[in-house]
């Protein structure tokens, strides 16, 4: 019971704190609410992340396998929802620049490696359809999908680490991380037998 | 005795000379003398053309800085506009507010003072813009190196349109 708290403590401190941290942002007094909103949501987005790969192990303590499964599947969605969400407002605070990243010129560096991160959540989102779920199988859609995460995982952190913006450092690289870790461990690590 | 490069020293000689001119070792041939200013990617974005000159832009606080100067012979220009705009403490890009424009002095230099640029869009950055028509059209998007900073500078070399 002691043990479920503290896991359950430490997963809720990894998603809340950056983005509470980022809620102290000294750059929010400058910013329309719209523009707070795009970055909200991509902090939040990120810092859901690290869920994912715990619910794909089934370690969560009081999750069945189901239950496991449940929340890996409503994570991914509300990131896909997330990114949507932070590129959409991005795109109301300032339209050409959001352009040149889609467009791969942009002069930040940390762009291209948002949007590859960003084509690589619709592509795991499309990978969860139902008919493509039939399509392949278990063993293929496995490795598909460990691919498009790692782009997914990789990605985000090379994004934000390059960004200068509302996140707070010590918690950014906190999250940092802690996603690549557990990442990590869930790729090479936490299946030797496949949980489904 | 014959030489005969085997595949490792092709391989070496090969990087060296992309390396070499990878770090700028081979000059180009500088015939026109000075180069003009090309126009940087994103330097464009949120641009609302005629900004007025001002005194200052806003409440101040800030200083860009920089210079014109006539591709070839490096002659510094006089008189010429040039547009500033950032996203700073007192406005978005795109506001109105967060533009302005000063002319350059006899020396070819211009100094504005506007509000303090914070980072918006990943980097502290500022927005420069020729385009008066005597001489080509340049945007630059420079980059503070800190975003602490009070002053940010740009150089423009402008070519003849």
């Amino acid at each position: 019971m002691l043990r479920a708290i503290a896991i359950w403590g430490a997963v809720g401190c990894v998603v809340l704190v950056p983005v509470i941290a980022a809620g102290f942002s000294p750059l929010l007094q400058w910013r329309d609410a719209t523009y707070i909103f795009a970055g909200i949501a991509g902090i939040a987005a990120m810092a859901i992340m690290p869920l994912q790969p715990l619910a794909a192990a089934g370690v969560l303590p009081g999750l069945s396998a189901y239950g496991s499964r449940r929340l890996h599947r409503a994570v991914g969605a509300s990131l896909f929802i997330g990114v949507v969400a932070h590129v959409a407002a991005l795109w109301i605070t300032s339209p050409p620049d959001v352009l040149d990243a889609l467009l791969f010129r942009s002069p930040a560096l940390f762009s291209p490696f948002g949007v590859i991160a960003m084509a690589a959540v619709f592509a795991a989102a499309v990978m969860a359809t139902p008919p493509v779920r039939r399509a392949l199988r278990w063993r293929q859609w496995r490795r598909i999908h460990r691919g498009v995460t790692t782009v997914i995982v990789a990605g985000t952190i090379a994004h934000v680490a390059l960004i200068e913006g509302t996140m707070d450092v010590v918690s950014k690289t906190m999250l940092c991380l802690v996603l690549g870790a557990l990442t990590g461990w869930s790729l090479f690590g936490a299946s030797a037998a496949p949980h489904r | 005795m014959v030489y005969a490069p085997n595949r490792r020293r092709l391989m070496t000689v090969a990087a060296a000379g992309l390396a070499s001119a990878g770090l700028g070792l081979t000059v180009p041939a500088r015939a026109q003398g000075l180069a003009p200013t090309p126009t940087m990617r994103g330097g464009s974005n949120n641009y609302r053309p005629g900004a007025p000159v001002v005194d200052r832009i806003g409440g101040g606080g800030f200083w860009m800085t920089g210079t014109v100067r006539r591709a070839g012979d490096g002659a510094p220009l006089e008189g010429q506009r040039i547009q500033i705009w950032a996203h700073t403490t007192e406005g978005h890009e795109r506001d109105a507010h967060s533009h302005g424009a000063t002319l350059t002095d006899a020396n070819g230099e211009f100094r504005l003072e506007m509000p303090q640029i914070v980072p918006a869009f990943g980097q502290a950055h500022g927005h420069l813009a020729y385009d008066s028509g005597d001489f080509a059209t340049v945007f630059l998007r420079p980059v503070m190196a800190r975003s602490s900073d009070t002053t940010l500078e740009a150089h423009f070399v402008l070519q003849p349109a």
